[in-house]
């Protein structure tokens, strides 16, 4: 058998290969380039209180989770439970950038849920965002201690992304110096 | 009970798939009569049970069923009765199940010719097309099943997509699944002659009109689907190389490919295992592209609601259809004796070139398309491929196309002079090359690189095209009587030609020097573009029957007289909410005059987009001319049946099976 | 991501009219410039549109960064950069020439050279073989003295 006809047969096979993997794959995630880099300055306002401050100056020292949030992101609602629990646990500072939104929604919002972070800025114009890459929230950043991001996860937290995926990452960082 | 009865209609018609995809086939190699004409009964009561199955699901719509899932996700009782009657095929299920009627029809059409050729072969052709329609059957049944029942019945539906609210996007499916169907015909007919060792010319010639058929409707199919793009999204453009337009596209490249290498297989018995692989590589990509835009695994604006699952079954039925079809063609097709010789120069080697142009185009545009996915996969990283990249990568690749295609029918088979052909071109070419120059000078810009070298290519092609008309003419003493000798066949291949000419001009022209502007307009404010005034006379409150609107009128004017007056609406659709604006176009073939609406800044005030598109109907105007040909080459006297039994009966694949009970 | 269609669905029948804003520029080449970039970068949110044909928030938000810059004096490349540091290359739909995608442009110059390869390599020995009856010197110039005639 003459090997240039099963050319297109192994072509094919190939092919097939990548499209059952594709399958598995999301062809809209976005990976976030800033992985490795330190985390995109910004020099904002608390979003509960105009006069305090609240820049990325405030992110190192630990390793800590930045979660990119909105009142009118319903997703963000879904995850919000599990950012609480995460938060009383005590394990893990969470700090929050409030992206596009308004003052006023955004604080009835967090007295009305709850408040899981430490600290969140307010970004109304969504400019500290696109530095960040985000483009939908909610996203979840995992900085180390010198301010450098290690992960970025998209999408709601689950408890099993917290346990299986930002909380071992948490701890190596630590073990860091 | 319209439900469950379409539920059982479809339950039989795969059950007759069954027999259909396994007794023929069975019968043909063991020489049992009785099983290879079952084949006949078995797809005719598929083809009656699927329209069964398809009438109900119609009639579910029609009737505003919604206790029936699919209809309460895609209809409303406000919904207009042809809309909702088009909604039937709006979405992934009922899509689906059209795909199967039209597959079953296509079987009938195919026992209709059961007794021109031996009993064999038909049998081996039904039964393969009987195991596509098994597959797809069954994966309508088991996951996308359109008659599954909903409980609490909802008040109302959940409305069709505003945006395949319109005529345009009501026919294009159907067009385009009668071309991505109808090429399995051929495909079939490929692996019954592979199957059964049948691979003579007379096989070219009997797939021939099933193939041009498939191709008119696919070329239907493309050319509304970017007519509908053009007026329905509201930003003049007519391709956005997505994903999915890119699967339509390439079964497309490839049938003309087919199409040509078809002539030749027919003809000189040239290009017999291409033919055969090309006829597996159309049907195959018509599958790909069923995948590709059902499965989620590439994001494109008109994908269906994926899901992986339904991905997995029909990567499973694509890799036992293409991986069996290929896998034969690996064993039988080292025995085709090529028995044609041809020199460098000559016409096979001319269409040899072709196919090898169309297929790497073809080639390119899947790996465009699938290459995102293969570096993620490999975890390389996540890029785009789009329309920067696709227009870059074809354009090139499509040039020789446009100027060896007329070129082709000048060049005699087996062995041609090249001086003699270049002694026939040596004024066509300058007088194109002038035309072209003096065209561009004239209307546009004479350092306009690529719209000089895309008129003159038309022009050329044209030019080519004729002459060899004109050689074949000018053999008999009255034009006229020149004219009506040629056979429909030559006139519709030199009218094909023409149409992509024509299509050639119109991109060339439209893209190179359309105009636009997004502008800021209150009531009685005027904007200049290209030479015309459009003013922004007044807008009012309108009501539809599923909708509300926002409609403007604008007057354009040019100089002192009247050219158009266009209304453009703001839609908020009742149901989903969502608002669609349509845009106000005012069609002629020099140019295009476009209106939309866009938001409004104040109660006066509103941000208006005006376009001004120059030829750019030739792009939709080619297609047609392309189909105007295809269909004049169907009708030729070569393919009329009595014939095509009469002038190949002495050959093996066709003889009639002496006629005993 | 399923959760990420519930924030997107607004953009899937969205306005599709893309780009409305009205833009002020200084001069035509930096409109030609927004107006190029608008249709070589990608829309992060919706299902495979350009910025320029996107109607989602956050392709309004990136159309003013964009504006910004160019107006501010800034190249396409500057400009691009922004983007890519921030999204990655999945934000261009002309991918970049990398040692990764170097297939992908190379790959139709590799089809139509296998393709014509493939084609015309064996005609040759064919020929050879399949022409048994060769013509003697005399026969071929008989058969030009023919052709030429007919001529």
């Amino acid at each position: 058998m003459k090997i240039r006809f099963l050319i297109p047969l192994a072509v094919f096979l190939v092919m097939t290969a990548f499209l059952a993997i594709g399958l598995k794959l999301d062809p809209r995630e976005v990976p976030s380039p800033l992985i490795g880099k330190e985390a995109p300055k910004f020099s904002l306002t608390d979003v509960m209180d105009a006069s305090k401050a609240m820049s990325t100056y405030d992110l190192k020292g630990d390793a800590v989770l930045v979660n990119v949030w909105a009142s009118w992101c319903v997703s963000c609602r879904q995850e919000h439970p599990i950012l609480l629990d995460l938060a009383k646990r005590g394990e893990v500072t969470i700090y929050g950038i409030n992206y596009k939104d308004t003052r006023e929604e955004a604080q009835k919002w967090l007295r009305s849920y709850g408040n899981p972070y430490h600290s969140s800025a307010f970004d109304p114009n969504g400019h500290t965002g696109i530095d960040w890459g985000v483009y939908g929230v909610p996203e979840t950043f995992v900085l180390d201690k010198q301010g450098v991001i290690r992960h970025k996860h998209t999408g709601p937290l689950t408890q099993a992304v917290i346990e299986d995926e930002l909380l071992p990452i948490i701890r190596k960082l630590r073990g860091e110096p | 009970m319209m439900a469950e009865f379409g539920h059982f209609t479809l339950i039989l018609a795969l059950m007759m798939a069954l027999i259909q995809g396994t007794l023929p086939l069975i019968g043909a190699s063991r020489n049992i009569k009785s099983w290879m004409l079952s084949g006949l009964y078995a797809g005719r009561a598929q083809f009656l049970f699927l329209s069964l199955s398809f009438g109900s699901l119609i009639c579910c719509f029609i009737q505003n069923d919604f206790s029936v899932l699919y209809v309460a996700e895609h209809s409303n009782s406000d919904l207009p009765l042809y809309y909702r009657i088009a909604a039937t095929w709006g979405a992934h299920e009922g899509s689906m199940l059209l795909w199967a009627t039209i597959l079953a029809f296509w079987t009938l059409m195919v026992s209709s010719i059961q007794g021109s050729l031996s009993l064999d072969f038909h049998a081996r052709v039904m039964g393969i097309m009987g195991l596509i329609s098994l597959g797809m059957g069954l994966f309508v049944l088991l996951t996308s099943n359109p008659f599954t029942r909903l409980v609490p019945v909802p008040l109302d539906g959940h409305d069709l997509n505003p945006l395949l609210q319109d005529f345009g996007m009501t026919i294009h499916p159907p067009m385009l699944y009668m071309g991505y169907v109808g090429l399995s015909v051929v495909f079939s007919f490929a692996i019954a002659a592979l199957l059964g060792n049948h691979l003579d010319s007379a096989w070219a010639r009997w797939s021939r009109p099933w193939t041009l058929i498939a191709w008119i409707f696919l070329t239907f199919g493309i050319t509304l689907g970017s007519w509908w793009a053009y007026y329905e999204l509201g930003w003049g453009g007519w391709w956005f190389w997505d994903p999915v337009e890119n699967a339509s596209f390439m079964p497309w490249l490839v049938s003309t490919a087919l199409l040509h290498s078809l002539a030749a297989t027919e003809k000189r018995g040239a290009f017999k295992a291409w033919t055969v692989l090309l006829a597996i590589f159309a049907f195959s990509l018509s599958l790909l592209g069923t995948f590709l835009v059902r499965s989620g695994v590439l994001t494109s604006v008109h994908a269906f609601a994926s899901d992986p699952t339904r991905g997995s079954f029909i990567l499973v039925l694509l890799g036992l259809v293409v991986g069996g079809s290929l896998t034969i063609y690996a064993l039988r097709a080292p025995k085709i004796r090529e028995i044609s010789e041809y020199a460098l120069v000559s016409r096979e080697s001319l269409l040899l070139v072709n196919n090898v142009l169309l297929v790497s185009a073809a080639a390119s545009i899947l790996l465009g398309t699938l290459y995102p996915l293969i570096l993620d996969a490999l975890k390389l990283g996540k890029i785009s491929v789009g329309a920067p990249y696709f227009t870059s990568v074809f354009a090139p690749l499509m040039a020789p196309v446009f100027l060896l295609a007329g070129v082709a029918t000048l060049v005699g088979w087996r062995e041609a002079s090249l001086s003699k052909l270049l002694r026939q071109l040596r004024y066509l070419g300058p007088t194109s090359l002038i035309l072209g120059i003096a065209l561009t000078a004239v209307f546009w810009q004479v350092d306009d690189l690529k719209t000089l070298s895309g008129l003159t290519m038309g022009i050329w092609l044209v030019a080519t095209s004729l002459l060899s008309l004109w050689n074949r003419i000018r053999l008999r003493k009255r034009f006229v009587e020149g004219l009506l000798a040629q056979s429909t066949s030559f006139l519709g291949m030199t009218t094909a030609h023409i149409g992509i000419a024509v299509f050639l001009i119109g991109v060339v022209i439209s893209n190179g020097y359309s105009q636009e502007s997004v502008v800021r307009l209150a009531i009685g404010d005027s904007t200049d573009l290209a030479g015309y005034t459009f003013t922004f006379r007044g807008i009012e409150d309108v009501v539809g029957p599923n909708y509300k609107a926002k409609e403007a009128t604008f007057t354009v004017t040019r100089g002192s007289s009247e050219e158009a007056v266009l209304r453009t609406e703001k839609r908020i659709y009742k149901v989903q909410r969502n608002n669609m604006t349509e845009a106000a176009i005012s069609p002629g073939l020099t140019r295009d005059l476009y209106v939309a609406l866009g938001d409004p800044i104040d109660q006066q005030t509103w941000s208006v987009r005006v376009y001004y598109k120059p030829f750019v109907r030739l792009i939709w105007l080619g297609g047609l001319i392309m189909m105007a040909g295809g269909f004049l080459s169907v009708i030729d006297k070569r393919y009329r049946l009595s014939h095509l039994i009469r002038s190949v009966s002495k050959t093996q694949t066709l003889q009639s099976p002496p006629r005993h009970s | 991501m399923r959760i990420m269609l519930l924030l997107i669905i607004g953009s899937l029948v969205a306005p599709l009219l893309g780009a409305v804003e009205v833009r002020e520029f200084d001069d035509l080449e930096k409109q030609t410039r927004y107006e190029h970039l608008l249709k070589e970068v990608r829309c992060l949110v919706c299902q495979n549109q350009s910025l320029g044909d996107s109607d989602a928030e956050l392709a309004k938000d990136l159309r003013d960064e964009i504006y910004s810059m160019i107006q501010s004096g800034q190249s396409e490349e500057e400009a691009i950069s922004f983007l890519t540091d921030r999204y990655g290359d999945f934000v261009l739909y002309r991918p970049p020439f990398k040692s990764v995608t170097w297939l992908l442009w190379v790959g139709p110059v590799l089809f139509i050279l296998a393709g014509g390869s493939i084609a015309f390599w064996p005609k040759r020995d064919k020929q050879r073989q399949a022409n048994p009856k060769e013509l003697t010197d005399e026969e071929r110039l008989e058969l030009d003295r023919l052709k030429r005639r007919i001529d």
